[in-house]
């Protein structure tokens, strides 16, 4: 990956804009001028660098919202800077990062700290603030001040807020601010000590399981919360048919509600990790193959409204453990477009188009950031993708610090080849 | 004679043909066992480890003394898995030992899983001598060694197993054996400790003891930890005695006279009544003997031993 310095004026021709924001697919140029957009459509100019883009999507910039990025306090496993550089190989252009660090981003202080050293990445990093003090869900934490150095939405991710009482305050308390609260929804009691999904294989394989009801219990609760509070709830990494259900019938009731799905929710199921493969250990757990249809359904129907990584980078040490030691989580944000394109696009016939909102327009609007990224005059932030290209995905081409990905050797389908953001652009 | 095989990690998916091969070799051997002279030549040159994260007399002396009877050069290493936490990896401290050039590796850890990833670190022949709740294979077979031996077959053989299912580490051999051999398993212990799901392994689940003992030709009695009363898996030692103890007195109430197994240890009194331990229905010190016979027969067939008479 290379990242230089957009020209003065770069022309992208022949390309296939995808406007996800006014739901158009046409063929055109786009014209980038001192790194903003100058215009879209037919443009003939001169002295412009030119990039032809023959058979490739030209689309918003892709949005994030759950990456750990684990700066401060674990710099062995990612900063902000190698995150960056994953995102860009992802054809992310702006990302928030979850505030489970050590110590974790509980404070006005440390989320400037977060958008200080953002400031200098090639990509948006938004941080995601702590709802309570230490992450240890008792104390709530100073939001107002917080979201004035520019936390956009708050969570204690990775731990599960398990006091409902506490969750209601959160709940009423962002709600004041108007910002979305997102809970890591596992009741810790019922998961007990589980390390994959509840179920036929890992009764097989003898480990401990984690029901889905861990999830469809919480994520009831949370809902009703939120409803009681009128507060903005974001669920994130849905992986049951009981969540999945259990926020269609919220959105029915109440509106402020969105919920999130992982690419590898959507790709594998619990038999994948019959061979006791540590990347596949992840939390929530990948479910069953029938959690997983639910899943795409759940997308198909408008019900899951965005895809996020959950980017989770850990040490080799940390992973080449037994699998009781290994730690919970996989990096994502390369393999994300192909892992998604392959289940949505290529088995499951879904349009680009859907999938490309659940990737652009829609985490930004969760979040209240621009969506018109196409109107003249807008700071570029753009991805082009090759939507067919099937490729099998490899340690080259992870750009994170760590390489936690059970898609190594994986077949992908949809491949970013520039990302342009910040005035720069990555080829991929 | 060779199993399908290089290692022997567990018995789910395990030939019949190659089950069947380690019980008539363990026969065999069984015989030799029952010398004056019990030591053989066949495995004269090979370098075996015992590797032990997790204590385990029983399995380990097992073991050392099958390796001691083929003629085999042992060597033991045992650490605790706190030692692991503290700084060496898993790996470091397996290839460590595949450096000295070995030819075979038991071992027992408590993390299902962790035999595949030693065949992964290491190019020795790898035997799982249990693997947490996952595997024990050595110790289902030297159980169906023991059943074939005592009623002469296993295809339609009724077996319950009793007790705490979820935190054994016999049981799911035992099931993937005794299913793979034609034999019915019927599961009988608190619903707290049968894990879920299980039924899908071609097994049944009856609560009722006296129902399993009515049905069955044998019992294998697990052990009951006594640590899980405290995180309320069951309440009380009196009531698991009254609902899955197994005693004289219940075994009297039924005709036929049934097998009655333990893998060991035994908690006297809890499980099992010291008389029914210690009566002719028990075949426990036999399993202890078949034990011995039954991991000769998986080393010398592991290990390419050559034919002896
Ligand atoms: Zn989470």
């Amino acid at each position: 990956m290379k990242i230089k310095k957009c020209a003065k004026k770069l022309l992208l021709i022949n390309g296939t804009i995808l406007d996800p924001l006014a739901g158009k697919e046409y063929k055109g140029d786009v014209l980038v001028e001192n790194g903003k957009i100058a215009a879209v459509g037919k443009i003939s100019t001169k002295d412009a660098d030119v990039i032809d883009c023959s058979g490739l999507i030209i689309t918003h910039g892709f949005c994030d919202l759950h990456v750990h990025f684990r700066e401060p306090g674990r710099e062995d496993k990612e900063t902000l800077e190698t995150g960056s550089r994953a995102a860009l190989a992802g054809g992310f252009t702006r990302v928030c990062a979850m505030p489970n660090t050590d110590p974790p981003i509980d404070s006005p202080e440390s989320v400037r700290f977060i958008v200080e050293k953002a400031d200098a990445c090639p990509i948006h990093i938004h941080p995601i603030g702590a709802a309570t003090k230490g992450q240890l869900g008792k104390e709530l934490t100073e939001m107002s001040g917080m979201a004035e150095e520019g936390s956009v939405a708050f969570s204690d991710d990775g731990l599960p807020i398990m006091d409902g009482g506490v969750m209601r305050r959160v709940l009423e308390y962002g709600g004041m601010l108007d910002l979305p609260i997102i809970n890591h929804a596992e009741d810790v009691c019922i998961r007990n000590d589980g390390v994959m999904n509840e179920g036929r294989t890992s009764t097989r394989l003898g480990l401990p399981g984690n029901p889905v009801e861990a999830e469809g219990v919480m994520v009831h609760r949370d809902l009703e919360l939120a409803k009681l509070t009128g507060a903005k709830l974001h669920v994130p990494h849905i992986s049951t048919a009981a969540a999945v259900k259990n926020v269609s019938e919220m959105k029915k009731q109440y509106e402020n509600i969105s919920a999130e799905v992982t690419p590898h929710h959507l790709f594998f199921i619990d038999d994948d990790l019959k061979e006791f493969d540590t990347n596949l250990k992840v939390a929530p757990p990948i479910r069953s193959q029938s959690d997983r249809k639910k899943l795409i359904k759940g997308f198909k129907n408008g019900t899951i409204d965005c895809i996020a990584t959950d980017h989770a980078p850990h040490t080799i040490e940390d992973k080449e453990a037994t699998f009781d030691m290994a730690a919970f989580g996989m990096i994502g944000l390369e393999s994300c477009l192909g892992a998604t394109l392959n289940v949505l696009v290529e088995e499951e016939s879904l349009d680009l188009m859907t999938v490309i909102k659940a990737l652009t327009v829609n985490p930004r609007e969760i979040m209240g950031f621009e969506t018109d990224i196409f109107a003249e005059k807008t700071p570029a932030e753009l991805t082009i993708f090759d939507p067919k290209e099937s490729w099998e995905f490899s340690k080259n081409d992870i750009f994170s610090k760590s390489c936690n990905s059970p898609f190594v050797g994986r077949k992908l389908t949809g491949r970013v080849k520039y990302t342009i953001v910040k005035n720069q652009i990555a080829l991929i | 004679m060779s199993l399908h095989h290089r290692h022997l990690l567990g018995l789910e998916g395990y030939p019949a043909e190659d089950i069947q091969t380690i019980i008539d070799t363990a026969f065999t051997f069984r015989e030799v066992l029952d010398r004056p002279i019990k030591k053989v030549p066949s495995l004269q040159g090979k370098t075996i480890v015992n590797l032990f994260f997790e204590n385990s007399t029983r399995t380990r002396i097992s073991f050392e003394l099958a390796q001691k009877r083929l003629s085999a050069d042992t060597v033991n290493f045992s650490a605790s898995t706190s030692s692991l936490k503290k700084g060496e990896s898993f790996k470091d401290t397996v290839q460590n030992i595949e450096a000295m050039k070995i030819d075979a590796c038991v071992m027992r850890h408590p993390t299902p899983g962790a035999p595949l990833r030693l065949t992964e670190y290491v190019d020795a022949v790898v035997i799982n001598a249990g693997d947490g709740t996952h595997e024990h294979p050595t110790q289902a077979i030297l159980d169906m060694t023991s059943l074939q031996k005592k009623f002469g077959y296993l295809k339609g053989l009724k077996v319950g197993i009793i007790g705490d299912i979820s935190h054994s580490r016999v049981a799911l051999s035992n099931i993937y054996g005794l299913i793979t051999m034609g034999a019915e398993v019927t599961l009988c212990g608190p619903a707290t400790l049968i894990p879920p799901h299980i039924e899908e392994l071609g097994v049944k689940i009856n609560y009722n003891l006296d129902d399993v003992i009515e049905w069955a030709d044998a019992l294998n009695v697990l052990r009951i930890q006594m640590e899980r009363m405290g995180i309320s898996l069951f309440p009380s030692v009196r009531e698991y005695r009254s609902l899955f103890g197994i005693t004289t007195e219940r075994l009297a109430n039924h005709k036929k006279e049934i097998i009655i197994m333990h893998p060991g240890p035994m908690n006297r009194g809890v499980e099992i009544e010291s008389a029914v331990a210690d009566s002719d229905q028990a075949i426990i010190l036999d399993q202890v003997l078949n034990g011995v016979a039954s991991r000769m027969a998986i080393l010398y067939l592991l290990l390419g031993g050559k034919a002896e008479s």
